[in-house]
């Protein structure tokens, strides 16, 4: 028996988001008495899955198929499959991405699984149930779940689990395989367009987040946001008026019709702290936010709060974080 | 064409969620049920493609008879017929079979749902119906066109960027914006939303694989430090040395 970790590569590294996942499926394989291995596809560099083994991954099998350099969802599916097959794993981990839910889903069907999305809490395994706390409501309530199949799959969400950072481990890496049939590239993508995003950093995997809101008056005060973010390392992300009016991009809009994130700082600025902005930012650790209306309800959501025109006060940021050393 | 649109019951987004004093049970007083606002998504554009190629849009909801209203809704926003599996959804895997159940009597071009229900926040029931009924699912979509009358072309939302996949039907898809425009229902619309075909069916069997065993609610913030925006550069210090995350 073992825990079966599926882990995902960007631009040859491992997502932080993975390193999570693979720092749950160790704990649970711990807490099972079992072992933690992780299945990796495509673009990821060998030495970056050997370093698994700090997460406490003993093996890593690695698929380096050319054709799954980007995802396809049913070829991902079939390897992560076989994996299981070969290892006779009983709980599959998954970070809570686009990518992850999605062969997560696909694997509860053919692996006649129970699953789980969402997760922020390791299993409480008493009297041989197996039950995790998922975020459900969007992030305005959580849900303990009984998983009560055979097998177990489970989405972590991100920023629920600590990466594990203190063993000097390494973790085998094995070349894999799976068959694969031309069916399993059906829906292989004809084109895929990456933003430019400035930094490189994505905003679901972001650890700090800046955002702006209807309260910036339009595009051309932007860079306050981005300078920011620089200065800081985060992120830019959007209010909903703001991505609706095209002053930034839709994958920007964060909230319960854009995406939900849970990065450790969020800083929202000229945003008011409406109940749907709420539902995408309110498991962000800490919470801080600048808006020149003390009432604006969104001071009842943070942790550090400034009453100011935010044309002066991000300028005073700015300034202080460059002068932070790194 | 023939488009299913599967829509989902859930609490209106600004919904304050309280539990049962068990905290077994979702506590259903005073709340206010909509369509799930990315199902709205899925629902005008199938109605858009209706408009503009023939053919007709079914809504179906798995769900006990209360939600009957916001499927007369999706009638009156302009589909044609509709149809409640009369069940509790007890999780997704149940739904997904429901769901697949009715599809394969009836072989739909394209079935449409949202990216996730606003209540249970799964994003899993488009990909399950996908893999029960063996046809590709493309999620999340915010974008889809037919070429012609065996293939779409759909843009898909990847992290970093987007993907843009030509499938043939029938095929699942899940909605987000900006796929299309929701509407508002107007009066015509209601008036023969009355008369339009809701079948009630009774569900097939299937098994739930999850159960919820209690509900809870996050801790509240411990209050909020105010900073003196004249000194606002001290916001940075305590990121630094008291919340530690710069
Ligand atoms: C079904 C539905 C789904 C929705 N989904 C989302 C969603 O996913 N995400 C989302 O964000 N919204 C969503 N909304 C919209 C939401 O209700 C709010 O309308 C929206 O979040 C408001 O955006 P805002 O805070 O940028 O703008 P406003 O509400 O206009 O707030 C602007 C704020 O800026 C402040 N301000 C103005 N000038 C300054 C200044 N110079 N310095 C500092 N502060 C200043 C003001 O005091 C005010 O608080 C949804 C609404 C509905 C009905
Ligand atoms: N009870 C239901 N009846 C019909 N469709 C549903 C139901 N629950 C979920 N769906 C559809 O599946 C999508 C994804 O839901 P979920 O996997 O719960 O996040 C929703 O946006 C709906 O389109």
């Amino acid at each position: 028996m073992s825990v079966l970790v599926f882990v995902e590569g960007l631009n040859g590294e491992i997502k932080n988001s993975s390193l999570e996942a693979a720092s749950y499926g160790s704990q649970v394989a711990t807490a099972l008495g079992a072992t933690a291995t992780a299945v990796a596809i495509g673009d990821v560099n060998e030495a970056a899955l050997a370093r698994l083994g700090e997460q406490g991954i003993s093996k890593v099998l690695f698929d380096a198929d050319a054709r799954l350099k980007q995802f396809v969802a049913d070829a991902y599916v079939a390897v992560i499959a076989a994996a299981a097959q070969k290892e006779n794993a009983k709980v599959l981990v998954f970070s809570n991405t686009g990518i992850g839910a999605t062969v997560g889903s696909k694997l509860a069907v053919r692996l006649n699984g129970s699953l789980a999305t969402n997760v922020t809490t390791l299993p409480k395994t008493e009297g041989g149930t197996f039950t995790v706390t998922r975020s459900v409501f969007s992030g305005k309530a959580f849900a303990d779940v009984e998983l009560t199949a055979d097998v177990k799959i489970i989405a972590v969400k991100k920023n629920a689990i600590d990466i594990s950072r203190n063993s000097g481990n390494t973790a085998t890496v094995e070349n894999f395989s799976a068959s694969l049939a031309d069916a399993d590239f059906a829906v292989a993508p004809k084109e895929t367009v990456m933003q430019d995003s400035e930094g490189g950093i994505l905003l679901p995997e972001a650890e700090r987040v800046v955002s702006g809101g209807r309260g910036l008056k339009g595009p051309e005060n932007w860079h306050l946001v981005e300078d920011l973010a620089k200065a800081i390392g985060a992120a830019t992300a959007c209010s909903k008026p703001v991505s609706d009016q095209d002053w930034r991009p839709h994958h920007e809009h964060v909230g319960q019709t854009g995406i939900t994130i849970s990065p450790n700082l969020y800083i929202a600025i000229g945003i008011s702290g409406a109940i749907q902005h709420l539902a995408g930012v309110n498991s962000s650790k800490v919470i801080v936010v600048i808006n020149k209306d003390p009432e604006a309800p969104f001071f009842k959501a943070a942790d550090y709060g400034i009453v100011g025109d935010a044309f002066e006060v991000v300028p005073k940021l700015i300034e202080a974080a460059k002068a932070l050393d790194k | 064409m023939k488009i299913l649109v599967c829509i989902s019951n859930v609490p209106d987004t600004t919904a304050k969620i309280n539990f049962t004093a068990d905290n077994k049970s979702f506590d259903k007083n005073g709340v206010q049920y909509v369509i799930n606002p990315w199902d709205e998504y899925a629902l005008t554009r199938a109605i858009e493609l209706k408009e503009a190629k023939g053919g007709t849009v079914t809504v179906l909801n798995v769900g006990e008879a209360d939600t009957e209203p916001n499927i007369r809704k999706a009638l009156a926003i302009g589909a044609d017929d509709a149809i409640r599996v009369n069940a509790y959804p007890k999780d997704s895997f149940f739904v997904a079979q429901q769901i697949a159940a009715i599809a394969k009597e009836n072989s739909y071009d394209i079935i449409l749902m949202g990216k996730e229900s606003i209540d249970y926040n799964g994003f899993q029931v488009h990909n399950m119906v996908g893999e029960l009924l063996g046809i590709p699912s493309v999620t999340p979509a915010f974008k889809l066109d037919l070429l012609d009358d065996t293939t779409a072309r759909l843009e898909r939302e990847i992290e970093g960027g987007k993907e843009i996949v030509e499938v043939k039907l029938p095929f699942v898809a899940s909605a987000q914006q900006p796929m299309s425009e929701p509407r508002i229902p107007n009066m015509r619309g209601i008036m023969t939303a009355r008369t339009k075909p809701l079948k009630v069916v009774e569900p097939v069997g299937a098994e739930a694989k999850t159960s919820i065993a209690a509900y809870s609610k996050p801790e509240k913030k411990g209050g909020v430090k105010m900073i003196d925006p004249e000194n606002a550069g001290e916001l940075i210090t305590l990121l630094r040395n008291e919340a530690k995350v710069l």
